[in-house]
């Protein structure tokens, strides 16, 4: 039987104000529990909550930049449950008219190939505080730290149809969030966090499967692993004469596999209602044009301009588009080295990405500057270095060795582009191996590398690559 | 409309209230009277009325985004049952 997945994605995004959504106390991540909790974030009798500017504006950017309709009006409710951390009995957050409605967002595929992914609605709303649940002497620890912090919960619809989209989809929305500078994006102190709705149904068939929601996917790894888990897992229910069962399942990372989080005896009932504490939001025309004239190249259109303006494929381009910090990385290498755009693509999502990927550190903090890469893609364009040697001096720099002219100078490392010499080599090394030049020319074509191999060891590898094949292949013939 | 006594236990479960059982009978028609109320409300004709969130007909004042409150936890923890390391103490609570 073919069957079809079908995703959709929820992301609570921890919006970047300083002060929380209702109160003036800090949201600075890593206070000591509780010095960042006030009355009302304690929900103790008689404060009242105020609503924080900034979070509006910042909801409202992310629905622009989505192309969302922004209703003049949203009005917050009460979400009702019990749950230690939560200290009102109740979130506030948005129900029957969010801040920002429908509105989609762009993918690329792996092949190359876009699509649009549907997205419901985006609402503002506060976060809980944390549970702890180790040793206190049998009872749990609570900090309301956290309790009042701004988020943005952004709906999709269920577009997806692989956990490979889904991943791609959480990206594009995490670069996205970023360039805004609305959310840190920080998915380790959970600062963008994603719930995943995952059904299967045969393929053809219009109507959804039931749905199993997957929470603590805390890295775009985890997202990945855990839907295409559970999609194993329903299919197998399935295909046995099973059901599956509306519920959360709980992913856990290091036995890869998603589990039952509780068997609801009922259906979760919040008894949603308006909250009689705050009045409902009104956006002003003026607002949403002040904020759209604020709004920065967005990673789609940047994309589509790295695309058309420097030849790159679209690979490329998202890789250099996922942050604007790259993106700002790869435009400097370019404006200080005018070398090919290619070139530069190519060093940074590779070298470059691979270095920072092993070291653990984003771009910001590189070792090597956008100026130094420049320098040292100028050297490879002017034939100083060949590739293989500008992988050595980059590792070189990337150790704090010194500038790019200082290391090849220091360690020899010149590409040897001399004609003379190399033909001088070659002569030598066709002497000393007169069996396997007769074996060559019997028709062993093979034998070619033993002699750029030979070529590169009497030059320490700085023979100009492309100079020694055809010199060698010259000589070969004659 | 009348509520049963399923209802009413649902709804005092929901509420974290503990009811005695011999008093269902009571919040049951006291309930169903407040519903009949609304009830009562809902036959009022309101075609072309747009709901209102609020009482009021005003909307949100803003607040800027500024840090103001400071770090009262001493205080605060005075009134707690039970707390240690700065962390509120309670029953435990694990999935």
């Amino acid at each position: 039987m073919q069957w079809e997945t079908v995703i959709g994605l929820e992301v609570h995004a921890q919006l970047a104000t300083r002060s929380k959504i209702f109160s003036a106390a800090a949201t600075a991540y890593g206070a000591a529990p509780n010095t960042q909790a006030c009355a009302v974030d304690l929900g103790l009798p008689g404060v009242l909550p105020v609503l924080n500017k900034e979070a509006v504006r910042m909801a409202v950017k992310f629905g622009l930049a989505i192309g969302a309709e922004i209703p003049s009006r949203s009005v917050f409710a009460r979400k009702n449950y019990f749950y230690p951390d939560l200290p009102k009995g109740y979130q506030i957050s948005q129900y029957e008219q969010p801040i920002v409605e429908a509105g989609y967002l762009d993918i690329t595929l792996e092949d190359g190939s876009n699509k649009r992914i549907g997205i419901t609605r985006a609402h503002l709303e506060e976060d809980a505080g944390k549970s702890l649940h180790e040793d206190f002497h049998g009872a749990s620890g609570i900090d309301l730290n956290r309790a009042g912090t701004p988020l943005l919960e952004i709906v999709s619809e269920p577009d997806m149809r692989s956990a490979k989209e889904a991943v791609a989809y959480l990206k594009t929305l995490h670069a996205l969030v970023r360039y805004l500078g609305i959310c840190d994006g920080n998915m380790q102190e959970g600062s963008f966090r994603c719930d995943a709705n995952v059904s299967v149904r045969i393929k053809g068939e219009e109507k959804l499967g039931t749905r199993a929601e997957l929470k603590n996917l805390n890295s775009f790894r985890f997202v990945e692993r855990a839907i295409n888990y559970e999609v194993e897992r329903q299919i197998d229910v399935l295909e046995n004469g099973g059901e599956v069962i509306q519920e959360t399942r709980l992913y856990d990372s290091d036995k890869d596999e998603t589990r039952s989080m509780r068997s609801k005896e009922e259906a979760n009932d919040y008894r949603y209602f308006p909250d009689p504490d705050l009045l409902p939001v009104e956006i002003e025309p003026s607002l949403l044009e002040q904020v759209h004239s604020e709004l920065p190249e967005l990673p789609a259109a940047k994309k589509q301009r790295f695309c058309s303006k420097y030849g790159l494929s679209a690979q490329d381009a998202v890789q250099l588009t996922a942050s604007r910090e790259m993106a700002d990385y790869f435009e400097s290498v370019l404006a200080d080295s005018g070398v090919e755009p290619k070139l530069a693509a190519n060093w940074i999502n590779v070298e470059l990405a691979a270095a920072l990927n092993k070291d653990g550190l984003d771009i910001e903090a590189s070792p090597v500057t956008a100026e130094a890469l420049g320098k040292l893609l100028k050297r490879i364009a002017d034939n100083t270095l060949s590739g293989k040697l500008a992988k050595e001096v980059f590792e070189a720099m990337w150790e704090g060795a010194g500038s790019v002219d200082e290391i090849i100078e220091k360690r020899g490392l010149r590409q040897i582009t001399d004609t003379a010499a190399i033909e001088a080599i070659i002569d030598k090394i066709l002497a000393d191996n007169p069996a396997q030049v007769e074996q060559y020319r019997a028709g062993k074509d093979k034998v070619f590398g033993f002699f750029v191999g030979q070529a590169m060891k009497a030059t320490q590898g700085k023979a100009n690559p492309a100079q020694l094949n055809k010199l060698l292949k010259d000589r070969l013939i004659q | 409309m009348s509520l049963d006594a399923d209802q009413v236990r649902k709804i005092a479960h929901l509420a974290r209230l503990a009811i005695r059982e011999e008093d269902i009978p009571g919040y049951a028609h006291n309930l169903s009277n407040i519903l009949d109320l609304v009830e009562k409300m809902n036959q009022v004709d309101t075609d072309g009325i747009e709901p209102m969130a609020h009482s009021h007909d005003a909307v949100q004042r803003l607040r800027e985004d500024r840090v103001t409150e400071t770090n009262q936890r001493e205080h605060f923890q005075v009134n707690a049952p039970q707390s240690e390391d700065g962390l509120f103490l309670v029953p435990r609570v694990i999935e």
